[in-house]
């Protein structure tokens, strides 16, 4: 059996699968009930001067029949007292000593930072998570997303965590930047343990088109809001890898961002992630999800020869490129199985609309269409709308050229092969 | 002009065999459409109705532009979707059907769409700037009524002639009662004639109250919609024993008047076709105890639906296969079982084989009469079961057209739909050239 067993920064926990500091996180009988369901770990909701909160503070984006794609909130930090928070983090400790409890903070001085990682660390927390991502409400008020967004303030406020703690210190990063590795590396010269990211994307998730009113409605108005849930993975896999491959970025990192399977995890897990955190799916499905995480988890490690989760972590990483290094000269074209092709012409209309107009009606009236392959440029679009599995398959085509990307031809003078559809 | 109907209709104590959508279950299913390209449904939909379109705009709550698509297509599509025989047409042709996943239910989408287009009021459609040009439609069913509406569209001022006193033709009068009660039929018929400027002369019938050559001098085109004529018998003894209906008389009762079964134990319906699996599932449905279907063929060579029979069947109807009805036999003038001749498999007696059916009510559902003559006039064709016309309805004799089961010879309702409005293209065509 795979062993699953996690450390992330110097933060140990008996699998990968950590809840994210949100409402799944907000009470110790909430987190010792997700430990009970199979989670390795949590991320305890922000803690602060508590607030006030709205409601209502949830979106969903629904698409195709298919409810909360996307998700957002305006949801604030903690609203519950702090000694109380704290009585529970020790609750928790004491019941599973082997989990990660995770501590995530957001307050304003050095020395409101000084108490707090003070309280956190007594209370039994095995790493600090510092909130720099928050993009709603916090971040008005000089905390969350506007401290992540500035570089220098978040390599100063990581510092003095990092000089209070005695555990390790996560930086959480806020996707809403052009550029998510100077923040890394802020983090880093800070002194940071580890990164984790994303934080959720200031968003807006609807308008309610009748009151004319964005969404979540609070009376007569609403907020911008933090966008995440499944719709926000790639985003998420993005920012990971773009830190995982950077050169001067070498700090661990829990991944974040629309993780609703183990699938998903395994993608951020390759891209350089030792943990992932989850709440949308859980806030939507339960903390029930975690057992087929594991499960699926596991059967994938074992399937793939990985005997420890440290042989996944990064793996695709390195396949992470630059345009401009990617083979120009390999080809593909797309085949339609007539075996299992159904007519429902979605690869026509797509192509024809949508890409280079080389499938088309069989012109011996078969309801199968025919791809001309001599103008197929292999861009994937049929695939995609085909909707049925392996129907239509990319084929490699050996064109007889040797491999040769833009940067070769650039300075090597590397021999393209003639372009496709494009006249 | 509203035909009120009695309340206790003794049709009134069916439920829809398809039960109409609640909106969860709408949009669970227009979201599952795959939005084909160049769609099967639409090619085996007589009227040719703009399908997965129609289904978009389901899911995207777009339900007024979802109607419209309907409507544009088929009038009639709000009866249509609940009586097509969707299995064999649209339904049958879904994708899915491929990929071995349950088809699209379009006929329960179509139902969605229309009914609440329907109870919402909504009207698409003005009829163009008057023509001048006058149009006469004899009978007021699917035919003329599609016709009519696209004449309206055209300018072209119509007046229906209709010999009973309802209208809504077969839809109103001959739909089984499981997929539409009368009412609904005609309020339909209504809505289509809130168009505007049709003219609906019922109770005279053409022939007999006005003559075929008087429209032709009144109008500039006449439209033959009349559909069939009456039940046929079999022409053996015991056919005026009271207990003995033809199937359309039968179903006509039930539909439009209280109907009582006192004393029916046991109903025969003689007949392998569509009308008689009808009546097969009416008697069930009325309570009218055992109901056997006893046909002359054998089930695989049955003309009715493969699916209406299962549904039948799963009712609780039983039939009898290779006997043929050679007396109706009664006592004190009513009946009281079905002498039957066993047949072979060429549908030829065995000779000596008889048996003797008990039934306390017999519905012959053996096809329809043909009503030809009224147009055995110059210059229109027809063979013993139809009349014979171009596509688009054109008869032979110019200004004469005609569509329904009079001209294909008893289809379903979307294909008389798909007649009358065609048929209104050419009468427009004819009309304005020249």
């Amino acid at each position: 059996m795979p062993d699953l067993t996690t450390n992330c920064a110097g933060i140990t926990s008996p699998n990968p699968f950590w809840l994210a500091s949100a409402p799944p996180a907000n009470s110790g009988a909430q987190v010792m009930r997700a430990f009970d369901t199979g989670w390795g770990g949590a991320v305890w909701k922000t803690l602060g001067q508590p607030i006030q909160n709205v409601s209502s503070r949830f979106g969903g984006l629904h698409y195709r029949g298919t409810r909360a794609i996307g998700f957002n909130n305006i949801e604030l930090i903690t609203d519950r007292p702090l000694e109380v928070n704290f009585k529970e983090i020790y609750e928790v400790k004491k019941r599973f000593p082997k989990h990660a409890v995770v501590v995530s903070l957001m307050v304003e001085t050095e020395q409101e930072w000084h108490d707090i990682i003070k309280r956190s660390v007594d209370a039994g927390a095995d790493g600090l998570e510092l909130n720099f991502g928050c993009p709603h409400g916090m971040c008005e008020r000089g905390m969350g997303s506007a401290v992540g967004q500035e570089p220098t303030v978040n390599e100063r406020i990581t510092a003095w965590a990092v000089k209070y703690s005695s555990v390790p210190v996560l930086v959480k990063l806020t996707p809403n930047v052009s550029d998510i590795v100077p923040h890394g590396l802020a983090a880093q010269r800070g002194g940071a343990a580890g990164v984790s990211l994303i934080n959720t994307i200031k968003s807006i998730i609807g308008v309610d088109i009748d009151r004319l009113v964005p969404e979540p409605r609070v009376s007569g108005a609403s907020t911008n809001g933090g966008y995440c849930g499944a719709a926000v993975k790639p985003i998420a896999l993005h920012m990971v890898a773009a830190l995982a491959r950077d050169p001067m970025f070498n700090l661990p990192i829990s991944g974040i961002g629309g993780i609703a399977n183990w699938r998903d995890a395994v993608e951020f897990i390759a891209l350089g992630s030792s943990s992932v955190q989850v709440c949308t799916e859980v806030m939507l499905r339960g903390y029930r999800i975690v057992e087929d995480m594991i499960e699926g988890l596991e059967g994938y490690m074992r399937d793939k020869g990985f005997e420890r989760l440290d042989q996944l972590v990064g793996r695709a990483v390195p396949a992470f490129s630059e345009w401009g290094d990617l083979d120009l000269n390999y080809e593909t074209v797309a085949k339609i199985d007539a075996d299992k092709c159904i007519g429902c012409h979605l690869c026509v209309v797509a192509c024809d609309d949508g890409a280079h107009q080389c499938i088309h009606n069989d012109p011996n009236g078969s309801f199968v269409p025919v791809v001309d392959e001599s103008e197929c440029v292999g861009c994937n679009l049929c695939q995609i709308v085909c909707p049925v599995p392996g129907c239509i398959t990319m084929a490699e085509v050996d064109n007889g050229f040797a491999p040769a990307t833009w940067n070769e031809h650039l300075y090597e003078d590397a021999v393209l092969r003639p372009k496709k559809g494009a006249h | 002009m509203a035909t009120k109907l009695p309340e206790n209709r003794a049709e009134s104590v069916f439920a829809d065999y398809k039960p109409a959508y609640q909106t969860p279950q709408a949009l669970a299913e227009a979201n599952r459409c795959l939005y084909c390209q160049d769609a099967p449904c639409i090619g085996a939909c007589p009227t040719g109705i703009n399908i997965p379109e129609f289904i978009r705009k389901i899911a995207t709550g777009n339900l007024r532009g979802s109607a419209r698509t309907i409507f544009d297509s088929n009038i009639l599509g709000m009866s249509c979707a609940r009586v097509c025989p969707v299995e064999v047409l649209c339904v049958g042709d879904c994708v899915y059907n491929r990929m071995d996943q349950p088809p699209i239910q379009i006929g329960k989408l179509q139902r969605y769409a229309t009914d609440l287009a329907f109870e919402s009021g909504w009207q698409f459609y003005e009829a163009g700037p008057d023509s001048g040009k006058k149009v006469a439609l004899i009978g007021a069913g699917p035919a003329s009524l599609a016709c009519a509406h696209r004449l309206r569209r055209f300018g072209h001022a119509c007046t229906i002639f209709e010999k009973r006193d309802v209208i809504g033709g077969l839809n109103a009068f001959g739909v089984a009662p499981y997929k539409m009660k009368a009412d609904r039929a005609i309020e339909e018929a209504e809505w289509v004639l809130g168009i505007g400027g049709i003219e609906v002369k019922t109770g005279i019938e053409v022939g007999v109250d006005v003559s075929f050559s008087q429209l032709e001098r009144d109008y500039d085109a006449v439209f033959v919609g009349i559909g069939l004529g009456p039940d046929r018998h079999l022409g053996v003894p015991g056919e005026e024993l009271e207990g003995v209906y033809g199937a359309v008389d039968f179903i006509e009762a039930i539909k439009l008047e209280p109907a009582s079964f006192e004393g029916v134990r046991r109903a025969v319906v003689v007949g392998g076709g569509n009308t008689a699996v009808d009546c097969v599932r009416e008697a069930i449905g009325l309570g009218l105890g055992e109901v056997t279907m006893v046909y002359r063929g054998t089930e695989a060579k049955m003309s009715g639906y493969a699916h209406e029979w299962k549904a039948a069947k799963i009712d609780g109807a039983r039939a009898i296969w290779r006997r043929h009805p050679i007396a109706y036999e009664g006592d004190g003038g009513r009946v009281t079982g079905v002498r039957v001749a066993v047949l072979d498999d060429d549908k030829q007696p065995i000779p000596g084989r008889e048996e003797l059916i008990g039934a306390d009510l017999v519905l012959v559902a053996v096809g329809q009469s043909r009503l030809l003559d009224l147009l055995k006039l110059d210059g229109v064709r027809m063979d013993s079961r139809r009349i014979l016309t171009d596509a688009d309805g054109a008869t032979g004799r110019p200004g004469v057209f005609a569509g329904g089961d009079l001209a294909n010879g008893a289809k379903e309702v979307v294909n008389a739909v798909a007649e009358g409005r065609d048929a209104a293209v050419a009468i427009h065509a004819y009309l304005t050239e020249a």
